[in-house]
């Protein structure tokens, strides 16, 4: 009988993504509640000192891969390990964090076993025996709860900050499993990390984004200013990224990044419904716009009527003041 | 080069949605093409530009699925399939069953999507049908040579780009960046309405209605809590701000 919720624990470069500690936080109660295992599968190179870290936060068992071939992610050689890891154990439900990794990694996997995937999750819940897990659908318009009810594992992608951290901690058993990573079609020619000391986008506390009001793109100095006296991460709206201002991979919305920080401050947005999909989970948004009839302010919990360039400088020094 | 484009028909990112005997109604929506879709379709167009070739469309849809292949063959794309699947229900695993069994049927060097469908999608059909057809996938690609028999392929990564390299035939998902979609000119409107569009059905495909059933369970559909104004904090920008700074870190916690 199919028995354990598992975590995939996510790692990159030796450090395991916070999401996946997030999962494993929740996890831990609906484990309790269903009366099954928490665990967490750990593969990469060199990640088996990683395992402890896991127990931490509630991990019964850590099943751990480490082999060379793994050290890059790639579809082939991640879904192989996993997959079989699958087979042999038959757990119950397979959870991952809806990061650009996870997401790949669970559509593979989730084919391979013939089973169902609810992807971009915001809600998880036990409920008669089942996992029923909550998904914003047309971009937040509509909310669908859900489960996989028949198929095993059940398999859900979680949106990062959806759960908060929990230390549990726990003598985690560590299980060193010697998994075939079968052939890697996809070979891997570059890496090019973009060094930056904020956080990812998908997963920061607190974000400041920046939209057509930011005039050019040296302007953001000013936003990641703001961002550094807080530890954000900076963000910008389509229009700011077409404008080519900023990349693409800082865009915020429907065809952007989904972001659900605590705090989205949205200076020189005007809140168009595509940009609201990208950010609307935010537990606080506030907003700086000199049209008072600006969308954003719609739902914003705090707004600001003003130019942007003379209400952001001040706001930075004021929230040193305020956290000093 | 034979060239398959995968494409989805979706509801405009602007409609408003409303349930229904508490499903979601799909009655006077008006409908699009995936933004990510029309990314793919662009880039099959100029890969056969330059190398010559083939480009063929397949949507998984109802009838009202033509328009979105319609525009596809107004963009340059050769001919196109629409599996009529009428208002069956559908998931992730169903529609790639199907994708897949058509594609199976048909020659191709290269099949292209997009990463993700923007309104019920969540970025696994690609996937999934790499995974039934045996072939690699790539997905988020901002960047594609095809030359060779190979695809070199820049995709997003957290915190950076990567370069991959396949064998053909493979899966390509796009993300934006990769191109800027072209509009239909009105020659190719016109042109389009006499391309061939093959209309199948689930049988045709010699699929049975236990082979595409659902994996998942929708439990229901809600609408969620409109978010509520906030305040509108008053005075000149300086004291603003120092009041904002204040309720961030006083009343709302956050900092
Ligand atoms: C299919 C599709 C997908 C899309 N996807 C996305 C998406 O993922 N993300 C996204 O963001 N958009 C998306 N869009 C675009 C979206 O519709 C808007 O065009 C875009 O969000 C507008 O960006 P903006 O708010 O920066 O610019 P604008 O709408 O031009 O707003 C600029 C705002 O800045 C304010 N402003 C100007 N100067 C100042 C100043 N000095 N101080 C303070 N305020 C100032 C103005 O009052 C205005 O409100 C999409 C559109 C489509 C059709
Ligand atoms: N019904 C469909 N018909 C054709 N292609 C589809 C369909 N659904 C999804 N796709 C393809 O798969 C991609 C990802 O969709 P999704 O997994 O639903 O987010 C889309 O961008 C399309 O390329």
């Amino acid at each position: 009988m199919a028995k354990g919720i598992w975590v995939f624990a996510e790692q990159l470069e030796g450090q395991i993504k916070k999401v996946s500690f997030e999962l494993l936080s929740e996890g831990r109660k609906v484990a309790d509640t269903l009366g099954e295992e928490l665990c967490a599968v750990l593969a990469g190179k060199d990640v088996a000192g990683l395992a402890a870290s896991l127990g931490e936060y509630g991990a019964d068992k850590v099943y751990v891969v480490d082999n060379a071939a793994l050290e890059n992610y790639t579809t082939d050689g991640y879904t192989n390990v996993i997959a079989d890891l699958i087979k042999q154990y038959e757990p119950s439900a397979l959870l991952l964090g809806c990061t650009v990794t996870g997401r790949d990694l669970a559509a593979q996997v989730a084919q391979r076993l013939q089973t169902g995937l609810m992807t971009d999750c915001i809600g998880m819940e036990a409920v008669d025996g089942q996992l029923v897990f909550t998904r914003p659908l047309y971009a937040g318009k509509v909310i669908l709860k859900a489960s996989c009810p028949e198929a095993r594992p059940a398999m859900a992608t979680i949106r990062p900050n959806t759960f908060p951290v929990v230390s549990n901690a726990k003598a985690a058993e560590v299980v060193t499993v010697d998994a075939n990573v079968g052939e890697i079609r996809q070979v891997v020619k570059e890496v090019i990390r973009v060094a930056s000391e904020r956080p990812e986008l998908t997963e920061a506390d607190i974000i400041v984004s920046g939209g057509r009001g930011m005039k050019g793109p040296e302007n953001f100095k000013i936003l990641e200013e703001l961002a550094d006296v807080v530890g954000a991460a900076v963000g910008a709206s389509r229009a700011a990224v077409d404008a080519g201002w900023i990349a693409q991979s800082f865009q915020v919305g429907q065809t952007g990044k989904t972001v659900s920080p605590v705090m989205y401050v949205a200076c020189g947005i005007s809140g168009a419904i595509q940009h609201l999909a990208g950010m609307s989970s935010a537990k606080c948004i506030v907003a700086v716009n000199k049209d008072e009839e600006a969308n954003i302010f719609k739902v914003a919990d705090y707004g600001v009527v003003g130019d942007l360039f003379d209400v952001v400088p001040v706001l930075k020094d004021e929230i040193k003041k305020v956290i000093a | 080069m034979k060239i398959l484009v995968c494409l989805k028909q979706t509801f405009d990112t602007e409609a408003k949605i409303t349930l229904s005997n508490g499903k979601i109604d799909r009655k006077g929506v008006s409908m699009i093409v995936n933004p990510y879709d029309e990314y793919a379709v662009e880039e099959a167009l100029k890969i056969v530009e330059k190398d010559g070739g083939q480009v063929t469309v397949v949507s998984v849809g109802d009838q009202q699925a033509q328009d979105a292949l319609r525009q596809a063959l107004a963009m340059g794309a050769n001919d196109a399939v629409l599996v009529d699947v009428g208002d069956k229900e559908l998931d992730e695993y169903s529609t790639a069953t199907i994708l897949a069994k058509a594609i199976s049927g048909m020659e191709y060097d290269l099949v292209l999507g997009g990463f993700r469908a923007i309104d019920d999608g969540s970025a696994q059909v690609s996937g999934r049908v790499a995974e039934i057809l045996n072939i690699p996938v790539v997905n988020v690609v901002t960047k594609l040579e095809v030359a060779d028999g190979k695809a070199t392929a820049t995709r997003e990564i957290e915190g950076g780009n990567e370069v991959l390299e396949v064998s053909l035939p493979a899966i390509i998902t796009a993300q934006k960046g990769l191109n800027e979609p072209r509009y239909p000119s009105m020659k190719g409107i016109m042109k389009a309405k006499k391309k061939p569009l093959a209309k199948k059905t689930l049988a045709d495909l010699g699929l049975d209605d236990s082979q595409v059933a659902p994996k998942v369970k929708a439990i229901s559909f809600s609408l969620p809590e409109a978010r509520q104004a906030g305040k509108i904090i008053p005075g000149e920008a300086a004291e603003a701000a120092a009041e904002l700074a204040k309720l961030l870190r006083e009343e709302a916690k956050v900092i």
